[in-house]
């Protein structure tokens, strides 16, 4: 353990700011919201984060402005605490212990002219007085009626309650301190769920947004009358109006804070990582802006910077008007790849109806100096019958013609070239089909280039089938039965005459190309395997009863260079090597291979508390391995769970003296021969 | 907020013939004036001299064209039996030609009597030329000899016959091709073909040829380009060019055509070579490429073809003994055609405030760039479904622009509103769309789109059947078409299993190197030298 002290793990970001609403201070300059352990501060004009406000060790489940300072804000967190912060200056002012119980309402808006509480939940609306007794009612949800309430907001000066319901209706409640003669009426214009509800500070207006991603703004007591803004990219999560009522700031689902200026007009976007349902694409880093790639909102391309933990841009991929409508199978983009110049993305974008075929199509992408951006070059429909395994680019700089290949469940790979078309001067390349190519009929899984790009290897299944991809003559094959091939690297550099693979069998691979024969192989579960693109070396991340080892090695000898227990808990789904903006010469050989590049890694898990341990365990000088964790829906779970005592929390603690000990063992059975 | 993105049409590749730079050249012309001969029409010859008259060879028959007229301005009939080869020389005063009857005659443009006869031949006379000191001629015939006369006495200077066969076509070279030598010594070179195959080439200082070429198949046409480096020798279906400058090594032979080629011209820059066939068409090369650009179809076999000057025109005879001219549109005509398309606005309209550049001081007030939305954009923009559905079922977008019809099916099918906008229609309305399938379900870049809603029509409409006799004629319609579409991919699946046997047996079957390694590659751990990690 000590060898690699130097070594930690640090969460980078792209944590969820759209988990709770966010608040803004009473001068409107600054917006304080929740993202993931800290609380951040950003400038509503600029967009830029002015402050992480840090010191809790759990999710922040809730932020809310000092009602006696307005320059203070409380913030309540996971971990138990509720702190105190000055939040135009970063501070901490104060830590409250034991604290008062979590936001546990599932939503509650303190009505300070009229002093009572309504809160409602399922079919139960309920209001409690603060100095009568509570009124309840029950909606009744016959008939299928889907008239469950999802949200409610008070109106500041009259007696009256806005709800929101399932079926997309607004209902407006009144007269409720009276049992049984309370009135409502009805608005109507969501199709879908009402996700959020907010009063102006004066009353005047209401506003309402849902799945549409339509702002719709009600005129109190005029509501035949409304305003919409359309087009806000995501579904609204939750509406917040800044208290002199000139600022309106809604969240969306995609990881978006918008703020919006009085209902006309867009002014900022806060942007955080989009984490979509599944990452189809792989991590990836753009060559020109090093900005690390991956699928975000459906349909486009994010582009995110890994220093300042902020949306760069979205490509749209797809460029179709997006329909928000629940259950509309949309465009998805499945994979993307750059070439080592960051000259040509390719993506792929693919719709599975559910009685239609599938739609599938390849873009290319050049990039344009002028505007600075990809511009699309060929779209290729229907590039192959059945899904795209995989896709890469001819990895070598010095070569002529660019070369794609990918790799289909239709048993094909095929290569496309860049092509200047022989008859029309006026157009300019294009890329077209140069060669299908396919083995025994077998379905080929993953597909890499050699590092000079003189070699293509396509796995089918159980074999390695290796390629010249300048003459596409079959040049060998290399099997290691049993078990499908999950991943496949060449080496490089040094090392290029190594191809190392790994099989769902538990065993990572390394043959040598120059004698076609197997070097070495090692027993290990890999569930995934990467290589550095500036090094030889390779990183392997292995799956251990609920946590994830990482190894690192070279491939020219079956021993690791540095390995890490239990790097984080639960499965390490993508993860990728971003190149350095300036070399680093650590000597130990431990670090050495962090010299180049930062591994990057994306976990399913909120941080816990086995992380928080291991950074004591090191010597804090260099932060060199930086994964950074999302935010999915398991950590409300863990949430609850954590509210419901602290049992649990010691519970987890407890194995963890053990840790060290479990390391040594595990490392020394690493790799037997 | 982001804009409205409208629905994305998409681009087929266009089928057939590209639109190329010589397409557009080579179509420039007018339609076709036709003028019926007695005869086979054996040689066309353009005049060098303005106006650039020229002399049509058909059966007894040189005729003289004016550049405009569609008839003769002049005619030669002194002719015993079948004329051949009538050439102007480099003034255009005079006229010579061959003859079945051995004799050749030269004529005064402006007279009707030969104004000298040279017998010395035994059989027909077929070639005919002047040399480009414009004093003699030389001329070719089936006796396999090749003759030079001196035009003011009618004497034979010199005699080639080293040819075993009929001389079929010669070409002279111009004195310019041998600048380096001195004037007393030069006279020319000649060029003959024959149909021994053979192409010698003489030159007219020594009795002997300095060059025999094989062609292959008997010669019909020869061409020299104007550098006199290249020589184009037509003959069977092939199109040979011979570089003469490395001792006529063959440089490319082409071969397009699927019958004999019996003529060979260059357009005026010399950039394009033409060439007639027997199988009626004339073809278009590019002289760098060596690839067909263009490709001209006539109504018979063609003989004998030239182009006028700057290619005015083309005049291509024939086996039935129609002459056709196209003559190039002039620059108002093809302008006047593309401006009747379309009216647009005037230039006035477009320049109005653009041309107002802002001063130093003037504050700029941005403008936000309006979009623009078709139609059907702006219905699906507002949801309206079946009207953007009805609206790229308009008659002309249907008939025209049948993708736009397609991609807002699609868009629709995207938005899972197309049940919805198919439904609901009356007797009109279906027959419209059912008429619209009928044209374009087997369109195989259609068709997914369209087997979809084919199939949603059939399910929301099944009930209705039998109620109107035009939605029954025209579901028949579609099934039948449908079946036949079945049988038709049947059968061309039968062709490529045919195909695919075909090509297994042909290729050579190729061994891949992989039973050696699997023995070392398998699952021998041994030989990896692990280690264990000492931590």
């Amino acid at each position: 353990m000590v060898e690699h002290g130097d070594i930690r793990v640090v969460h980078r970001g792209g944590s969820k700011i759209n988990s709770r609403e966010p608040v803004i201070s009473s001068d409107s300059r600054l917006l304080l919201c929740a993202s993931g352990e800290c609380v951040k501060v950003f400038s509503t004009s600029t967009e830029e984060c002015i402050h992480d406000l840090r010191g809790h060790t759990g999710l922040v489940t809730g932020v809310l402005l000092r009602p006696s300072n307005h320059l203070q804000a409380y913030s309540c967190s996971a971990d138990g605490t509720v702190r105190l912060w000055d939040f135009t200056d970063g501070i901490l002012i104060k830590v409250h212990l034991p604290p008062p119980p979590p936001h546990p309402v599932f939503a509650a808006h303190p009505n300070t002219a009229h002093l009572y509480i309504v809160s409602a939940k399922g079919l139960q609306l309920e209001v409690y007085f603060f100095k009568k007794q509570k009124f309840s009612l029950k909606e009744n949800n016959k008939k299928g009626r889907k008239n469950t309430f999802t949200c409610v907001a008070s109106h500041p000066q009259d007696d009256c309650i806005a709800t929101g319901h399932e079926d997309g209706k607004i209902r407006l409640w009144r007269n409720f301190s009276h049992k049984k003669e309370y009135t409502y009426s009805t608005l109507h214009w969501h199709h879908s769920v009402v996700s959020s509800l907010c009063f102006t500070p004066e009353g005047t207006n209401l506003l309402s947004g849902g799945v549409e991603s339509v702002l719709v703004q009600w005129r109190y007591n005029q509501e035949s009358q409304k305003d919409f803004l359309p087009r806000l990219g995501a579904a609204i999560t939750h509406i917040v109006v800044s208290p002199d009522g000139a600022l309106f700031c809604t969240s969306h689902s995609d990881n978006k804070i918008t703020i919006i200026q009085s209902c006309v007009k867009v002014s900022a976007i806060i942007q955080g990582l989009v984490k979509g349902e599944s990452l189809s694409t792989d991590l990836m880093v753009d060559p020109r802006s090093k900005a690390m790639v991956l699928n975000g909102k459906p349909g486009h391309l994010q582009f995110y910077s890994l220093q300042r933990d902020k949306l760069l841009f979205n490509l749209d991929i797809v460029q179709q008007e997006y329909i928000h409508q629940s259950g509309l199978q949309q465009f998805e983009v499945v994979k993307a790849a750059f070439t080592a110049s960051g000259n040509w993305l390719a993506s792929v974008e693919e719709r599975k109806q559910k009685d239609a075929e599938l739609e599938l199509n390849l873009k290319l992408w050049m990039f344009d100096e002028q505007s600075q951006s990809f511009v699309l070059n060929t779209t290729i429909s229907a590039p192959h019958e059945a899904r795209i395994t995989a896709m890469c680019f001819c990895q070598s700089t010095d070569s002529q013609t660019t070369m794609l290949v990918s790799t289909s469940k239709d048993g094909h790979f095929k290569a496309w070239q860049l092509a200047t078309p022989a008859h029309t001067e006026d157009d300019g390349p294009s890329w077209s089909c140069d060669f299908v190519g396919a083995y025994h009929s077998l379905v080929p899984e993953c597909c890499t280039f050699s590092a000079d790009g003189s070699l293509l290897a396509v796995s089918f299944q159980e074999v390695v089938t290796v390629w010249s991809p300048s003459s596409w003559e079959l040049l060998t094959t290399l099997s290691q039965p049993p078990g499908a091939i999950r991943d496949l690297c060449f080496g490089k550099l040094s090392c290029s005459k190594y191809l190392v693979g790994t099989t769902a069998n538990n065993l990572l691979c390394c043959w040598n190309l120059l004698t076609c024969a197997l070097e070495w192989s090692t027993s290990m579960n890999t569930s995934l395997l990467l290589a550095d693109p500036l090094s030889e070396n390779m990183a392997a991340f292995c799956p251990q009863a609920g946590f994830t080892d990482l190894f690192v090695f070279k491939p020219n000898e079956p021993r690791p260079l540095y390995s890490h227990k239990a790097v984080c808990s639960g499965n390490v789904t993508r993860a990728v090597f971003a190149p350095r903006e300036e070399m680093l010469d650590s000597c130990e050989e431990s670090s050495q291979w962090l010299n180049h590049s930062q591994l990057y890694f994306l976990t399913q898990c909120m941080v816990n508390p086995t992380n928080t341990k291991l950074s004591k365990l090191v010597i804090d000088d260099s932060i060199a391995m930086t994964p950074f964790h999302l935010l999915l829906g398991k950590h409300r779970g863990q949430q609850q769970q954590q509210e419901s005592g602290q049992d649990s929390l010691s519970a987890e603690r407890t194995p963890l003296p053990q840790g060290s000990a479990a390391i040594k063992e595990v490392s020394s059975s690493f790799l037997h021969v | 907020m982001a804009s409205y993105k409208p629905t994305k049409i998409t681009v087929y590749p266009k089928l057939g013939e590209k639109v190329t730079q010589d397409t557009v050249y080579w179509k420039n012309y007018k339609a076709p004036i036709q003028i019926k001969e007695f005869g086979a029409v054996t040689n066309i010859n353009f005049s060098p001299v303005a106006p650039h008259n020229f002399a049509v060879t058909a059966f007894t028959r040189i005729h003289i064209y004016g550049p405009f007229s569609h008839e003769p301005v002049k005619s030669f009939t002194r002719f015993k039996d079948t004329a051949y080869c009538g050439r102007f020389r480099s003034d255009g005063q005079l006229l010579v030609a061959g003859c079945e009857d051995s004799v050749v005659r030269l004529f005064d443009v402006n007279g009707k009597v030969a104004l000298r006869m040279y017998k010395g031949h035994t059989k027909a006379v077929h070639v005919t030329d002047f040399t480009s000191d414009s004093y003699q001629i030389l001329t070719g015939s089936d006796d396999y000899s090749c003759r030079l006369w001196d035009i003011p006495n009618a004497t034979e200077l010199n005699a080639y016959q080293e040819h075993t066969d009929y001389i079929r076509c010669g070409h002279l070279f111009s004195s310019e091709c041998n600048r380096t030598s001195t004037f007393s010594q030069f006279v020319s070179k000649k060029e003959h073909r024959s149909y021994d195959h053979t192409l010698k080439v003489f030159d007219g200082r020594v009795d002997k040829s300095v060059m025999t070429l094989d062609h292959g198949q008997p010669v019909e046409s020869l061409l020299l380009y104007p550098s006199e480096g290249l020589l184009v020798s037509a003959g069977g279906r092939f199109v040979k060019v011979w570089d003469l400058l490395k001792k006529g090594q063959p440089l490319v032979s082409l071969k397009n055509h699927h019958k004999t080629v019996t003529c060979l011209c260059l357009s005026s820059n010399g950039e394009r070579l033409l060439s007639g066939s027997l199988d009626r068409h004339v073809k278009v090369y590019n002289t760098t490429s060596y690839k067909v650009v263009h490709n001209f179809d006539y109504a018979a076999s063609i003989l004998s073809l030239a182009l006028a000057p700057n290619d005015e025109s083309i005049v291509v005879g024939m086996t039935n003994g129609i002459l056709n001219l196209k003559h190039r549109k002039n620059a108002e005509e093809s302008k006047e055609i593309s401006g009747q398309q379309r009216r647009r606005p005037s230039y006035r309209v477009f320049v109005k405030g653009k041309n107002y550049f802002p001063k130093q001081d003037d504050y700029l007030v941005s403008k936000p760039v309006k979009q623009h939305l078709a139609k059907y954009d702006k219905q699906l923009k507002k949801f309206n479904v079946s009207k953007a559905l009805d609206t790229a079922l308009e008659a002309w977008t249907r008939l025209k622009k049948p993708e736009i019809t397609v991609a807002v099916i699609k868009e629709l099918d995207r938005r899972g509103t197309l049940k919805n906008a198919l439904a609901g229609r009356d007797e009109q309305g279906l027959s419209r769309l059912l008429y619209f399938l009928i044209g374009n379900l087997f369109d195989p870049r259609f068709a997914p789109v369209l087997v979809t809603a084919a199939e949603m029509i059939l399910d929301i409409y099944q009930s209705v059947i039998g109620q109107s006799s035009v939605v029954d004629r025209q579901l028949l319609r579609l099934q039948e078409m449908l079946e036949r579409e079945i049988d038709y991919q049947q059968e061309l699946l039968e062709v490529l299993g045919m195909l695919d046997t075909v090509f297994a047996s042909s290729l050579p079957r190729k061994e891949v190197p992989c039973s050696a390694i699997s023995k070392s590659n398998g699952l021998t751990q041994g030989e990896g030298r692990l280690q264990l990690q000492a931590t």
